[in-house]
Order: structure tokens, then sequence, then C-alpha cells
């Protein structure tokens, strides 16, 4: 949660409360119900015109706050506004509006288009969902925002199986744009991608942010990644934020003993720096049950008596820049 | 502004070939695997064959296949009739013939009926899930619980014995095994990443099973389609021999072969003859269908 | 066969060619490669470069439709490449070993992680499983960090991905294999997990002084693990220096290109991308394959790959910009 002076400055496109995520797990008859907390009452907002990275490992829930927001998975409390107004209680018609404004770019080059369908019919569907268009009004929309994302009028000709994963990709992306969103999320678009794809595909989404004015929440396990986007960042674990803050702010002065190990486990793409680590312990817990008190605790090399019965609570250390510690470092 | 004008007639024509290029790249390719699998290959020609019997038949013979004649009773094959006679003095051969247009319509109907209950079912089950995949899915065991053949018979005897009823209730039994598949193939697709994304566009439930769900679930029950099509004749022509689905004189090839019955040892022609053909169709049917499922299988294609 | 660069392993002129329906896959073009007893090379590369395939030559697992045309692959003093499988059998997983991206997919879901090491020790003392082949067992999943109480009756799909990872380096490490290949270990793992494996492998093979060539897209890792560094780019080696002088001193164009896509923490500059996109390898570019990207390119890039030449003790380059430095070189 900012402040409320920071609320007040940067105008809010995207702000969550206590948004919450179980999924159940069927077990037989006779054992009683289990849940995996995917996301489990996470705070945020987002400023309008800015990044927000959100960064986390296996279980984390970072993947599934990202669906969670845009409702594609439905969250089972909790409030999702945009702008100012409540999007969790929309019904379906309602929603579609909105659907129109925030859409996904997902980790998954192969397999987020479907694979039968020309480009053109792939890109071309949202129109055809939204607006009322000719097909030649169809058509040029598709060819200007293929032409954005820097693929050519051909393009729109062939199957998705024809195109490599960045250019998949790209795709995604002018399926996604072709209706002007204000806000995306994008979930690990890189992930699969080599390394100098990906620095095509980043210097993309820079521009297009730029030019029209987008807000992106980006979800990535990869912090040289989000130093190079991201304005604003939260860290999860579990499916809860352990830190959260502006960018600068963490990475300068990471609050969290979790925050400082993901810093550190980072292998440096630069010979020279090699020092001596501290590491975390052992493996990441199931989110199906997870540790009492501190969740991050059975891993926590600074752990002390009062982690492992009490939760704490999430505290402002300095303007803007929260954390979910007992002992937070610095 | 005439010059204007055909240029865009010229761009449309362009892009119209230009749109379609990918499928035929698509076709060729299918082409190109199907010629490389002799098994398919010889199915094709079969069916093929059996289906210009089907369509040539008044080319192929100049009787009539129901014509009687008592003085031309139990001929053996010879010139005039090159399958023989039967007893009530009707060419064998003609019978055949025509026969194979009896076994195409009820091909035809019987799928048709079959795999549009099967499809309705199996999406509706696999891609809503919850209480409407259960209550689908026992009343698909209800009808997978009785043998078929059992079950044709019944409703052959409660309907009454003739053909119509005979397709209606090889396919009342049929349509489960699509349904299963059906469910099967939706129930992957939802969970595909890019129906998500078409979600997260905007598109509701009914545009996702029409346009996306369905064409990616329909190959499987085409391929499964193609393989029963030689079980649906054998059921046909079974039923046909005892009596309960095509009635005299429809020269449908099981109902012939159970003519010749009382006849098999001294007037042979008149049983083995129809039998043969039962037997060489479903046996295209089998290669082609194990063909299909060959091609198409995703990991040959790439 | 010209100088041995190494002395544990020299792959020279390695040409590896897959026969598919859409034509045939050149997909080693001449690799040349080396390394000495106890050192640490990586291969680094994108998607297409060769570098598994590189791997899975020295091992003798190019299957059909795939096959070595050309070249000798030398380890210590004897040439993998002209050997039979029969002879190869006792090199694999004994002199040589290996360990994989996906290490679930290398155990067998229907046996016990514990039974299957000792199955594995037991073929590489030759002699039957028993008492003392689970006493290995228990030792190396010591020594790799895990309670092997607990790990020997498992089954694999109850390990986590780290533990997996870290049964798999037991298991390959077991014959104490001159040679360890690790294709891309850590890329399915978490970061944190990442770290711990990649501090284990540090640790053992520093005990017990194997080699390794660990293949990975992550130039993080490579700086992190190993002493040399060979950059891969369409199937052959366009780089080999030390790992130092790779990142400070980058000259072939693709891994100065490289270099400057990488996110890394606190950079300030923006990122720059590589012109072009990966060759396409059933028609590869002439000459040399990274010609179509390189700003540099020449008349003379067009028509021959070129040769792999010193222009510093110990630093290599395959590319006609240093071909004049090189000659030099080799005639001093």
């Amino acid at each position: 949660m900012q402040t409320a002076e920071a609320k007040v400055e940067a105008k809010n496109l995207i702000s969550i409360e206590h948004l919450k995520k179980y999924f159940a797990i069927k077990q037989g008859l006779f054992s009683s119900a289990k849940y995996v907390k995917a996301v489990d009452d996470i705070t945020f907002d987002i400023p309008k015109n800015s990044v927000f990275g959100i960064v986390g490992e296996s279980g984390s829930g970072k993947t599934t706050i990202g669906r969670t927001i845009l409702r594609l998975i439905e969250p089972i409390s909790g409030v999702i506004r945009y702008l100012s107004t409540d999007i969790t209680s929309l019904n379906k018609r309602e929603l579609r509006i909105f659907r129109r404004k925030m859409q996904i770019v997902s980790q998954d080059p192969y397999n987020s288009l479907h694979p039968r369908k020309l480009v053109k019919n792939i890109i071309g569907e949202g129109l055809q969902i939204h607006f009322k268009l000719s097909s030649e009004e169809i058509y040029q929309r598709v060819k200007d925002i293929l032409e954005q994302v820097g693929l050519r009028e051909e393009a729109m000709f062939r199957y998705p199986h024809e195109f490599s994963g960045g250019q998949r990709q790209r795709i995604s992306v002018a399926r996604a744009l072709v209706l002007k969103p204000e806000f995306l999320v994008l979930d690990e678009p890189t992930s699969a991608l080599d390394v100098s794809v990906q620095a095509v595909i980043l210097k993309m989404f820079k521009d297009l942010k730029r030019e029209f004015s987008l807000t992106y929440l980006f979800i990535t396990h990869d912090l040289a990644v989000i130093d190079y986007m991201a304005d604003y960042m939260a860290v999860m674990y579990l499916g809860q934020i352990m830190e959260i803050g502006s960018k600068n702010d963490i990475f300068s002065s990471p609050l969290h003993p979790y925050t400082l190990l993901l810093l550190n486990s980072i292998p440096n793409p630069d010979p020279r720096k090699k020092k001596k680590k501290v590491l975390p312990i052992g493996e990441i817990p199931s989110p199906i049950d997870p540790p009492q008190g501190c969740r991050f605790h059975t891993r926590c090399p600074y752990i002390k008596d009062k982690c492992v019965k009490e939760e704490p609570e999430i505290r402002e250390i300095s303007k803007g820049h929260l954390v979910k510690c007992h002992f937070p470092l610095g | 502004m005439e010059k204007v004008k055909s240029i865009t007639q010229n761009r449309k024509i362009k892009l119209f070939f230009k749109q379609r290029e990918p499928i035929l790249e698509d076709w060729k390719h299918t082409f190109y695997l199907w010629k490389s699998t002799p098994l398919a290959m010889i199915g094709t020609v079969i069916i093929l064959i059996f289906l210009g019997i089907a369509i040539f038949a008044p080319l192929l013979t100049s009787y009539n296949p129901t014509a009687q004649n008592m003085n031309e009773r139990l001929l053996p094959p010879n010139s005039q009739h090159i399958f023989g006679t039967d007893q009530y003095g009707r060419d064998v051969y003609s019978r055949v013939v025509y026969g194979a247009r009896v076994e195409v319509w009820i091909i035809f109907i019987v799928s048709i009926i079959s795999i549009t209950i099967g499809i309705v079912v199996g999406i509706i089950a696999g891609y809503f899930g919850g209480v409407a995949d259960e209550v689908l899915m026992r009343i698909t065991d209800m009808f997978l619980a009785f043998p078929r053949l059992i079950l044709a018979m019944v409703l052959t005897a409660a309907l009454g014995p003739n053909l119509t009823n005979t397709m209606i209730a090889i396919a009342l039994v049929d349509w489960t095994i699509y349904a299963r598949l059906g469910r099967a193939e939706a129930m992957k697709v939802k969970s595909q990443p890019y129906i998500e994304a078409i979600r997260a566009i905007g598109a509701n439930d009914l545009r996702i099973i029409a346009f996306h769900v369905l064409p990616m679930s329909i190959s499987p029950v085409i391929v499964q389609l193609t393989l029963r099509m030689g079980t649906i004749i054998l059921t046909a022509a079974g039923l046909g021999f005892l009596g309960l689905g095509a009635q005299p004189p429809t020269p449908e090839w099981g109902a012939i072969v159970s003519d010749g019955r009382s006849y098999l040892v001294d007037q042979w022609w008149i049983t083995t003859f129809p039998g043969i053909a039962i037997a060489i169709v479903v046996l295209g049917f089998n290669l082609l269908g194990d063909g299909i499922r060959d091609i198409l299988d995703p990991r040959l294609r790439r | 066969m010209q100088k041995m660069r190494g002395n544990l392993l020299n792959i020279s002129k390695l040409k590896v060619a897959f026969y598919t329906y859409r034509g045939i896959i050149k997909a080693l073009n001449g690799v040349e490669l080396w390394m000495n007893k106890g050192e640490r090379l990586g291969i680094v590369g994108e998607t297409g470069c060769g570098k598994s395939v590189t791997a899975l030559s020295i091992m003798g697992l190019i299957e059909q439709p795939g096959e070595i045309i050309e070249g000798d692959i030398l380890f210590g003093d004897k040439l993998l490449t002209s050997m039979k499988e029969t002879s190869l059998i006792n090199i694999r997983g004994k002199e040589i070993s290996m360990i994989f991206q996906e290490p679930n997919a290398a155990l067998n879901p229907v046996m016990k992680v514990g039974f299957q090491i000792a199955e594995s020790i037991s073929r590489v003392k030759n002699k039957k499983i028993g008492k003392e082949a689970y006493a290995e067992v228990r030792r190396m999943l010591e020594i790799a960090g895990l309670d092997w109480e607990r790990t020997i009756n498992l089954y694999p799909h109850e390990l986590s991905g780290g533990m997996a990872q870290r049964v798999m380096i037991a298991m390959a490490l077991s014959s104490n294999p001159k040679l360890l290949i690790a294709d891309e270990p850590t890329s399915a793992l978490d970061v944190t997990i990442q770290a711990q494996i990649l501090e284990l492998l540090d640790e053992l093979v520093k005990k017990f002084g194997n080699a390794v060539i660990l293949i990975t897209h992550n130039m993080g890792v490579a700086a992190e693990f190993c002493d040399k560094m060979a950059v891969m780019y369409a199937g052959n080696t366009v780089e080999y220096a030390r790992t130092t002088n790779i990142f400070e001193n980058p000259h072939h164009p693709y891994t100065k290109g490289l270099l400057k896509a990488v996110p890394k923490i606190g950079r300030t500059d923006e990122l720059q991308s590589i012109q072009g996109i990966v060759p396409d390898l059933v028609n590869p570019p002439s000459g040399c394959r990274f010609h179509p990207r390189c700003k540099h390119v020449m008349d003379i890039c067009r028509k021959d790959f070129p040769p792999l030449v010193e222009i510093k003790p110990g630093h290599y380059v395959a590319c006609y910009l240093y071909w004049k430095e090189g000659i030099k070189n080799a005639n001093s």
C-alpha cells in the first residue's frame, strides 16, 4: 500500500485490495479440504503510465495474480479497481467493456496463439468482438498494428507455426494492442526467448508504452529484467508480498532477507565480481501448507524465535517502501 | 478512376489466393504424407471404388435388382449374370451393385445422427465441466452399458423392423463414442493458453466453443468415425441378416447374405458375393482410418 | 590432425547433419573445441547454435536421423568418432558423464531413486547391486546435500526440481568421471535453487577434480562457474577464451552483440539488440553464418567460414576482422 500522499500524486490505474485466490485440491471423501493459497491477501496500487514489476519464484503466486486482476481467474475475496470502478463485482456483460482496456501477454509463445488460424484472424478477432467494422477496416487496423510491432503485412496470411518464438510474442502483443488497451499484464513475456531476442522485445515494450501511454504489470523471475523495465516492484513469496516499493529503493537497500537472497542468487554476468554470498537454505516449501508464522522462516538465515510463531505485519519503513518482516535489514 | 478500380480488383484477387496459400500448403503436405503411406492409399482406392459403384450403379448393370424372374432361378455365375441369380431369379450382381447405394445411405445417416448428438454432448460436457459434465457422462454411461447389437435389436424390435429404424438404432449406440472423444478433446483444448488469451480479448463461451473448441476437437472425431464406418456396415449387415434391418426387396448386403442362407451349399454365389463385398469395404475403411490417423498425428506431421 | 590444443578433449572440424522431411539440417559446421583436465569450459549460445548437439556428439549419442559426417573427437588418446557403440558404452557414464536440463526426464518414474543410483553405480563397477552399492548411494546422496534415508525410498515424481538435479549430479559423479557434461542443468530451476545447485557443483568438482563442460544460454551462469568460455553461433565456435577475457575484451561481433543484449542489475545504458534473425540451418548463409547480421561484413565473409585463429595467448576468434593478427601470431 502506498501512502495517502503517494496515492494523490500518481493517479492509480489499478488498485488491488486484500485480494485472495485459493485453489481447492480434491481430496478423498474422508479428508478435510486443502487449499493452495496462491494469492493470499495482496494489496497494492499501480500508478498510471508506470511499470509495476512482480518478482517471485515457483509457488509465489505471481502467475495467478496477473490473471486474477484480469478476472480470467476469479478471486475469492478482495477488490480490484480500475480507476475508480470496482470491477470485481461486474457481471459478464459489464466486464466485457473493461476487457478491452486490460489485456495480457503470456509466457508461452508456442501455445498462446490458435494453431489453426491465420494471424490475420487471430489479431482481428478482438476487433470483431468489440467493434462493428467492415472487413477492410479490420484489415487496415491489423496491418497497422503489425507494423507497430515490427512485422510485415504478409505475416497476416501465415500460421503461427511459421514464426519464431520472438515473432510469435510480437503477434501476441499485436493481438493485445489492436484493441487499444490502457493496461497490459505481461506474464514472463520473454522467459522463453533467447537473450538477443529478449532485448528486442523488451525494447519494443518500452517503445510501445511511450507511444500508447500504457501501464504495465510486468511479472518475471528475472531481477535484471525488472531492473531494466520497472519503476515500482513487489517481491512475492508463497502468495504474499514480502517487500514493495520503488525499484530503485529496493535494489539499493533491500529490506527483506528474501529480497537480499534473491539478489545474491542471481548469477552476475561479470566474472570479476565474485563475492562470497549468503544463500537461502533448503527447498521452496509447497504453497499447499505454507509455514506458520513468517512464511519465509524455513529458509531465512536470519531467523529468530518470533519468526516461527508470529506472522509479521506489513510496515512502511521509508516513504513508499514497505516490508513484511519482523527484523528488516538495513 | 477506372484504373484504380481495376487495381483494387486485382489486389482483391491476389489477396484471395494469398489467404488460401497456407491452407494450400497444408493440403500439399497432407497429400505428400498420404502418398507415402501405402496402406492409406489402398484404403482410399477401395473406398473410392465403393463410392463409384454406388453412384454409377445404373451404368454398371442393366438389370433391375428387384425384378424377379422365376425362369432364371438359382443360375450359377455365367455370362449373362456374372454373380448368378438367387431363388427369385434376381441378378445377384445388380443386387450387390445397388446394395452399395444402400450401404452408403446407411453410413451417411448413421454418421450424421451419431456425430451430431455425440459432439454436442461431448463438447458441452468437456467445456463446461461440473454438473453438466457429470449428468451428461452418466447418460452416456447408460447407453454404453448395453451391448450394441442387443440394443439395436431391441430398438428395431420395438420400433418395427425397417431400414430407418435400424439406422436410428445404430446411431443411438454409436454416439457415445464420439461424446467421450469430444469431451476429452474439449477438455484438452479448454486448458490451452490461447483459449485463455481469447477470453481475455472478451470472447464469450458460445464464441469460444463455436470458433475455437469445435474446430480443434473435430479431427479425432472424424478419424474415429472413419474407423467406425466399417463397424457400422457390419452391424447393419448383421441386423439385416437377422431380418431386422432392410426389408425385402431392398438389396442390403446383409439381407442378401441372409437370403442365400438356405442355399449355401449348392448355390454358394448368393451369399458369397455380398459377403466378399462387405469384407472388402470394411477392410477399406479400416485401412483408410488407420492412414488418416497416422497422417493427422501431429508428431509425424512436422 | 591438427595440433592438440587441450590435454583432455579435442574436437576438430566436427560436422553433424540431420536428415528431415524439410531438408538437411546442417547443425554443426566444423566445430572446434578443446579443454584440459580439471578445467571448466562454458559453451554459450542461443537456440540452434549447436551446443547440445556438440555435447551429444561427444557422448556418441547422435542417432537417426542425424549423423556425424566429418570431424574428430579425441578424448585423452581415444578417438571417439571412430569407436564402435560397444566401446563407447564403456566410456559413457564412466569416464564421461552427462546431466540434463530436465532431471525428471532422465529418471525412471516407476523405480525408487535409491535403486536407480545403485544401478548406475553397480554398472560402473561391474558388480551386482548389493550392500556395497547402497553404501555408495548413501555416500553420494550425502555429498549431494540430501537426506539420504528419506531420498533413497522416494520416487522421482516426489522430488522437487532441485532435489532431482542433486540426484542426477550424484549419479553422474558416482563414477568419478574425467569429464562431466552439464547441459543447461539449472535452466528449469528457480533462481535460488539454481544458485544452490551451482554452488554444489562448484564444491564437488573442486573436490573430485572433474573437468566440466557447462552448456548454458545464461551469461551470468557461465561467468560465475567457468574458467574458459566458447561462444557458439549457428554450428560453429566463434570465440574461445578465458571467461574474464570474453567479458572484458570480446572480439567477435556476435559475442559483443550478445553481451550488449544481456540485462544486468545496475546497468544504466540501453539494451542493444543484434539485427536480423537466427539463420535457417537447412539453408544457412554461405561462408561465415553470421555475415547477414554483421555490421562489419566484407566480401570474403560470404565465401568461406573464417578459421579459428589465436589473436592473443589463449584467446581465439573466428572472424576475418582479426585474420591478419591471427596469422601473425601463428607464424611468430
